[in-house]
């Protein structure tokens, strides 16, 4: 049967992937996807945990309600990062990250 | 959920994550993204979180990707051309992911809690129900769907929402608010001439 540290390895797996991605990756918009994939990861366990830990005979919902704010505020982080983005490109016409030092000294 | 079904939906999320990082057109890293949200969204229904589920199907894969795929094609972003691989960052990385990955192996394998399997830890409906007409039955509709033997995940969520967290919900709705606003402000064009002066 599948247990709990099933779905954690496979959570810490997809973040695992997602980590690499943001570190290995130039390309601003998909650098944005893997820190999306990395916030799925962490939800992944806490909807594990929240299962594994019945609370009264039913899953423990703080979790879940954890996870529902996480959708909520990476929901809105995405529209205002992507703004961002667009607004980056409209000045420097590139999304490569190592074109954009105007901040390196 | 049986457990060569387990393995195929993780197979699914790891392989499609893995071609995020690995494919260099952005549109198809985009997709697999989506094919690997599916794949976390079916692990969520396995736990039964039904509607954490449907949520990561509508919201990720539909209205997040969606809004990526949106920008990259209005970008017009073609195929990352080969640029010179940055050799210390390339292995840093790989460095700092392998050891992130050991370290929670080493961690889990001294988890004891986490290898009870899912039917060690069953739902007890009947139990809750009994519990909650012994509490007063304060929202029938759930009781009566605990007594049929359903799970009534989406009634739960939206009591837990609207009785325990509703102070923290209305903030989600302040942070929306804000953020559409921001969205707005940022991605105003800054270069406009403002008329009905002088001439």
């Amino acid at each position: 049967m599948v247990t709990l540290n099933d779905y954690l390895i496979a959570s810490g797996l997809l973040f695992g992937i997602g980590l690499a991605g943001v570190v290995l990756r130039r390309n601003i918009i998909v650098i944005f996807m893997c820190l999306e994939m990395m916030l799925s990861a962490a939800n992944l366990s806490l909807v594990a945990f929240s299962r594994f830990r019945p609370t009264g005979g039913l899953p423990d919902y703080d979790g879940q309600m954890l996870v529902f704010f996480i959708i909520t505020v990476a929901a809105a982080e995405v529209a205002v990062g992507l703004a961002i983005i667009v607004a980056l490109f409209r000045t420097k016409r590139t999304v490569h990250v190592e074109d954009i030092t105007s901040l390196s000294g | 959920m049986p457990q060569p079904l387990f393995y195929l939906f993780v197979a699914v999320m790891l392989g499609f994550g893995a071609a995020v990082v690995l494919l260099r057109n952005p549109v198809s890293s985009a997709l697999s993204l989506v094919v690997s949200f599916a794949g976390l969204a079916a692990l969520y229904v396995s736990l039964n979180a039904y509607f954490a589920g449907v949520l990561q199907v509508l919201v990720y894969a539909g209205a997040v990707m969606v809004l990526f795929l949106f920008i990259i094609m209005l970008m017009d972003i073609r195929e990352e051309q080969r640029r010179r691989i940055n050799k210390v960052a390339v292995v840093g990385g790989a460095a700092l992911v392998v050891g992130f990955v050991v370290q929670l192996g080493g961690v889990l394998s001294g988890y004891e809690a986490g290898r009870k399997p899912l039917d060690r830890v069953p739902l007890q409906l009947s139990e809750a129900a009994a519990e909650r007409r012994a509490a007063g039955n304060v929202s029938p509709g759930i009781t009566a769907d605990l007594e049929r033997g359903t799970l009534p995940d989406t009634k739960l969520v939206g009591e837990a929402l609207f009785t325990r967290y509703h102070l923290q919900l209305q903030m989600v709705g302040v942070l929306l608010l804000v953020a559409t606003v921001g969205v707005i402000v940022i991605s105003r064009r800054e270069d406009r001439v403002v008329s009905g002066r002088g001439e």
